[in-house]
């Protein structure tokens, strides 16, 4: 176990160290110069030479990138010219509000999603498991920026239940303060991942059922209900936990375009507009956040993989 | 999960390669006849045909075992549909998709415009038809070459195994830490986006899902008999890969490829839908749906929920038909 996540870490940080050479690489994309793009079309030649060498830019690459990679480990992400603020200070000031939103939507889809997959698979092919299937589906063949407009469409537009908008508020404490305007973000992030939630669950649910501890279970006189509760959940549970970790880019993917919809005061907005106003470092600053989140993301995944199967053992 | 790859090729029963004809027979126990070193072209033929003949009369071709798989017809109906309606319908319904009129703006459905205008005065019909063809094009292109590109990827990295596997892994790993749509809104306000750069940097980013699992793939088919089978009989690795990997991985690979259509959908609406897509006058569901949402409020139905619809229904379409496939090759291995 103790080699197994040595060798993991190691892995992991060495997906670390790519990513900061990829960002790098997109940083050094921008076609024509870094200062011309920043400091834009009226800047003389000498402004441009001392953005140059007040930015390092006229040092070798790799000099460059170590610079760069440096930067990074120190917290330090970059500066918006745009907004005139540290990318960091940034990302300090609307991560926490991601936070509750996913927080909250990630906590309801596996309240709803755990329980339905389980009932799925004990009623397999019966209208309940047909009808959550079905619904999964669509669910996940659907943008979900289309299912947030539907739900602006009839609960914002057609019966005036639930405000349009999330909450304006600029700190996590006001975004709490505001429960109905976080109403319909959360529930189209949670329904987005109940879909696909469901689905895995159903199928390890399903799997298990099949196990010979299972009939074991029952032969021996267990009533249902414990053979669900302490042989089947518990095991189910397992594939789940790993894709709770996996899940960490759709999670993000389906944040940003969420936060978009809704103008939910978080780094999903605020990525979109870094990206409206050409503003890369912000860009730049927050993949490398949202890299170093899927990377944990699948470390966590495989290391709680390995701890809750005992068998899992990868030598 | 070597049983879902064995023999999962379409119409792979009609023509057997002799690869993967020497997979399925038990090694000689006795070890009387000598290993299956450099067949003549003879001798070969021959256990072509053994293999062949008792199999066509079990087995039914894939196309006819499809057939039988409703959800998956349903979906191919459904896209074929859909495509007729994007590249043949403008041939028979005529409209302006190029020249802005302000005195149609945002007319309701009726004679003239069955799904009315938009605010710049296209007709709504006329329009989802056009943004129909790249969202196709665009999406047939990039399954197909990140399929192809990432199968490729997986199965040299899964068959040649050690530092190499480890190092073409990793760099899966890393452009597969960063969710695609960043990295599309990154290099969408970098370049202007044309259907080409799209086609490319889509495929930049699809290739990783089939690369890692064809890889899982080739792991389990590297120790299989047919390929020492080939080795001894001084094959190389570029053929091993090319011959008996990829083709024995294609049900894999084949299931994938509809799924990354309907995800290339979605997230070529998504991009059009928050304005980094093909710049006007490229017309997109995406773009569409994201210039009717401004009239959300104002009633103007039609300019939000067609679009909306045939985003959803497409995708649903290719899902069906990923099912479907994954369906009748499951089936066609217990058939077996």
């Amino acid at each position: 176990m103790i080699g197994y996540t040595l060798r993991r870490l190691v892995q992991a940080a060495v997906v670390l160290l790519g990513l900061t050479v990829l960002v790098f690489a997109l940083e050094h994309m921008i076609p024509g110069n870094l200062a011309r793009a920043i400091l834009g079309p009226r800047a003389g030649p000498a402004e441009i030479a001392a953005f140059d060498r007040l930015n390092g830019l006229e040092r070798p690459v790799v000099s460059q990138y170590l610079t760069f990679l440096s930067h990074v480990l120190h917290g330090n992400l970059g500066y918006s010219y745009r907004l005139n603020q540290s990318v960091d200070s940034l990302v300090a000031h609307e991560l926490p509000n991601d936070l509750i939103l996913v927080g909250i939507a990630l906590l309801l889809a596996l309240a709803i999603s755990i329980p339905l997959g389980v009932a799925q698979a004990v009623r397999r092919n019966r209208v309940l498991d047909h009808v959550a299937t079905g619904v999964s589906f669509l669910l996940y063949s659907m943008p979900s920026y289309w299912l947030g407009l539907l739900l602006i469409a009839g609960l914002a537009i057609g019966v005036h239940v639930f405000p349009p908008e999330a909450p304006q508020a600029v700190s996590p404490a006001g975004v709490l303060a505001d429960p109905r305007a976080l109403v319909l973000p959360v529930v189209t992030l949670t329904l987005v991942n109940v879909a696909l939630f469901a689905r895995y669950m159903r199928s390890a649910a399903v799997d298990t059922l099949a196990q010979d501890y299972v009939r074991l279970a029952r032969a021996k006189g267990l009533p249902a209900r414990m053979v669900l509760w302490r042989h089947v959940l518990g095991n189910s549970l397992v594939p789940v936990v790993t894709l709770l970790g996996l899940s960490v880019p759709a999670v993000l993917t389906t944040g940003l375009v969420v936060e978009y919809v809704f103008n939910f005061p978080g780094l999903g907005l605020t990525y979109y507009n870094a990206a409206v106003n050409a503003d890369y470092p912000v860009e730049l600053g927050i993949t490398v956040i949202v890299g170093i989140a899927t990377v944990l993301g699948s470390l966590l995944a495989d290391l709680a993989y390995a701890v809750l199967d005992p068998r899992v053992r990868y030598d | 999960m070597t049983e879902t790859v064995r023999g999962t090729r379409p119409g792979e029963d009609a023509r057997p390669v002799a690869g993967t004809g020497l997979g399925h027979r038990a090694p000689d126990p006795g070890g009387t006849a000598p290993a299956p070193v450099a067949l003549t072209a003879e001798e070969s033929d021959v256990l072509r045909t053994a293999e062949a003949e008792p199999r066509r009369g079990r087995r039914r071709s894939f196309a006819a075992a499809f057939v039988e798989n409703r959800t998956g017809v349903a979906g191919l109906g459904v896209v074929v549909t859909v495509a007729a309606f994007c590249f043949l319908g403008p041939l028979v319904y005529h409209s302006d998709q190029v020249h802005a009129n302000i005195a149609l703006t945002n007319l309701a459905p009726g004679a003239g415009h069955p799904l009315g205008t938009d605010a710049n005065g296209f007709d709504i019909l006329g329009r989802l038809m056009v943004g129909g063809q790249s969202a196709l094009e665009i999406s047939l292109a990039v399954a197909l070459v990140a399929t192809c590109f990432g199968a490729l990827w997986g199965a040299v990295s899964g068959y040649t195994g050690g530092a190499i596997d480890a190092v073409m892994m990793r760099i899966v790993d890393v452009v597969i830490a960063v969710p695609a749509i960043f990295l599309l809104i990154y290099l969408a306000t970098v370049f202007r986006p044309t259907v080409p750069l799209l086609i490319v940097v889509l495929s930049l980013l699809s290739w990783l899902g089939p690369a890692r699992l064809v890889r899982g793939e080739a792991l389990s088919l590297r120790t299989r008999e047919f390929v020492d089978a080939v080795r001894a009989a001084g094959g190389r690795s570029s053929r091993i890969v090319g011959r008996h990997i990829l083709p024995n991985a294609l049900g894999t690979i084949s299931v994938n490829a509809t799924f990354q259509v309907a995800d290339a959908i979605i997230i070529l609406a998504t991009l059009s839908f928050l304005g980094f897509g093909l710049p006007p006058p490229a017309v997109s569901w995406g773009g569409m749906l994201s210039q009717g949402t401004t009239y959300l409020l104002d009633g103007y139905w039609w300019e939000v929920y067609p679009a909306g619809l045939i985003v959803m229904v497409t995708v649903v379409a290719f899902n069906f038909i990923g099912d479907g496939l994954r369906d009748t090759l499951d089936a066609r291995l217990r058939e077996r």
